[in-house]
């Protein structure tokens, strides 16, 4: 069977293991991928090898056999040292990685909000991107029109909104993802470390429509440094280190043992970042 | 805000393990047209800040494509002498132009993907909109070099008309003027279909190439001056070497821009073989690089 409008295959009753209280099920997922050490592998460098027979490909292990449930309408944390594979198993529940081994089910609509943000053409404006991230992500112009000014107001860019990207801050540039990604009125809402650049005032606005979204039984999916956040917001917490699932459960208990484990003292800095 | 997506509704989306394979392909292109929008709008918003849009803008798509031909034709024409007519000029720029079309969805091909770069790593979709939209963006900067070709249409119409207004009274130059607009030259729209198919392939093809080794676009200068010289274009085909005409079917641009330049220029029925072939080049190439794209797109997420 294959589902209408995004095309996933969708399991037939019987080997269909998720249950109706459950948005994302994942298991035990290995996502392993080959990857060059050159940033920019060219023929020029694959030429010149040739003679010395030298292998450029790297395979990294990013997730090694991780099983969670997340249910319907909770927040789950994600924390980890960086390269824990946080983000890789954000694209892999997005769908932009495939798995290596297992099988991930996601019921409902996903907006992925991943670290580098909508922009990904600087050299157009803020209104094209958000017109070009929402078309990608699959809603018609239509629904577009009606949710760009809810959009463009919720990311307070004033004139900016029309100039090229290039012109913005970063922290804009964070805003105006943020905000693309909270009004695709997602199912489950995958966030990547999204709200560090962004300034008190948008912060606090943030936070609040993250609420709104899980109080309308929308399903969060966090990652970020600043501890805090994550013990305030989510109501579960995983932990991953090098690619595996060390610990899940309280948000705070996970957060004392990795801080534990990681022998870095609760102190303010490494509560608000770290 | 509107309330979330009701349970019964909700799609299920299951990712299953698959890497070089294809994926299942109805799915696919059915999500590819769902977000066709996607490629119309990243074309026009390319174009938009390449300022295609302004009238000068615009005025420029036209005189670069006719520098260009003066230049093939200063070159071909007059540094190597020769008495060739306005046939042959015109000749040189519908291939030219066509040319110049193939080449440039292949550079923008190229690039397509690896500038997409955020939009690829963070949003799920079918990523053969980019080089798609890549043609599209192509297509659309070819079409006013067509004004050129009309312009010089309808001048050399009117003057093949009135034959004693050629300069030559030796009467060769009335004989080479056959430049008349005749129901043969709508064969050229077909034409254009095929090439326009073909182009889509190697965009694709180019597209995928580019994530292996960056330098493609750095390498494709060369080589697609080296096709130009090996394809019909600053010469007819009965001009070639004979060596070079036993390979003629095994380059793509011979058909192709043969169909193309015999229908619109000479307004001859180009023969069906030129057509049979054509249509295999185009069907293949968008066979070859739609697939090769398709099974590889799932990696390219990791490599840019």
């Amino acid at each position: 069977m294959i589902d209408e409008e995004t095309g996933a295959t969708i399991p037939t009753a019987p080997e269909r293991a998720i249950s109706d209280e459950i948005a994302i099920s994942v298991q035990e997922l290995d996502v392993t991928y080959r990857t060059t050490f050159e940033k920019r592998p060219t023929l020029k460098q694959a030429i010149v090898r040739l003679g010395r027979g030298k292998r450029s490909v790297k395979t990294v292990e990013a997730l090694k056999n991780v099983s969670f449930d997340v249910n319907r309408g909770s927040v789950l944390g994600i924390v980890g040292h960086n390269g824990a594979g946080k983000s890789t198993l954000m694209r892999a529940i997005a769908g932009i990685v495939p798995p290596t081994q297992g099988r991930i089910e996601v019921v409902g609509r996903t907006s992925t909000l991943l670290s580098l943000g909508v922009g990904f053409n600087r050299a157009l404006t803020g209104r094209e991107n958000v017109i070009l991230g929402g078309l990608a992500a699959g809603l018609t112009k239509d629904e577009l029109e009606d949710r760009y000014e809810r959009i463009a107001e919720f990311a307070g860019l004033g004139d900016f909104i029309d100039m090229p990207m290039n012109t913005y801050s970063s922290g804009m540039g964070a805003r105006l993802a943020f905000s693309v990604a909270v009004h695709l009125d997602p199912d489950i809402l995958l966030i990547d470390e999204a709200l560090s650049t962004g300034d008190a005032v948008f912060k606090e606005k943030a936070t609040a429509r993250m609420q709104e979204l899980v109080d309308n039984s929308s399903t969060m999916l966090l990652i970020s440094h600043a501890l805090r956040t994550i013990i305030n917001m989510s109501t579960e917490c995983i932990w991953l280190d090098h690619g595996k699932l060390m610990m899940r459960g309280n948000p705070e208990e996970v957060v004392d043992a990795y801080t534990e484990f990681v022998h870095v003292k609760k102190t303010s800095a490494t509560m608000n970042d770290m | 805000m509107n309330p979330p997506t009701p349970a019964e509704t909700r799609p299920v989306q299951v990712f299953l393990p698959h890497r070089a394979g294809l994926p299942r392909l109805a799915p696919y292109f059915r999500n590819l047209w769902n977000r066709r929008h996607f490629a119309v709008e990243l074309s026009r918003a390319s174009m938009r800040s390449a300022h295609t849009n302004t009238f000068f803008g615009q005025f420029w798509l036209v005189i670069g494509p006719a520098l260009n031909a003066a230049v093939y034709f200063l070159l071909v024409n007059v540094i190597r002498g020769g008495n060739a007519g306005p046939n042959f000029f015109m000749h040189l720029l519908a291939g030219l132009f066509a040319f110049n079309f193939i080449q440039a969805v292949m550079t923008n091909g190229a690039t397509s993907v690896t500038k997409g770069g955020n939009l690829v790593l963070n949003t799920a979709f079918p990523l053969l909109l980019l080089p798609f939209s890549a043609l599209r963006t192509a297509f659309f900067r070819f079409v006013p070099s067509l004004i050129i070709l009309f312009a010089f249409f309808i001048y050399f119409d009117y003057f093949g008309s009135h034959a004693q207004h050629c300069v030559a009274a030796t009467g060769v130059c009335e004989e080479l003027n056959t430049i008349h607009f005749s129901p043969v030259m709508f064969m050229a729209i077909p034409a254009m279909l095929l090439i326009f198919v073909f182009a889509a392939g190697l965009s694709a093809l180019m597209a995928s190439v580019q994530i292996y080794f960056r330098d493609t676009t750095q390498i494709l200068p060369y080589a697609t001056r080296i096709w130009l010289y090996l394809s019909p274009v600053l010469y007819y085909a009965d001009q070639m070497k004979p060596w070079m005409l036993k390979f003629e079917m095994f380059n793509p641009l011979y058909p192709l821009l043969g169909i193309w330049s015999e229908s619109l220029v000479e307004g001859k029925m180009p023969p069906l073989t030129w057509w049979i072939a054509s249509a295999a080049w185009a069907f293949g190439s968008l066979l070859v690089g739609v697939l090769f794209f398709m099974s590889r797109e799932r990696e390219f997420a990791v490599r840019i």
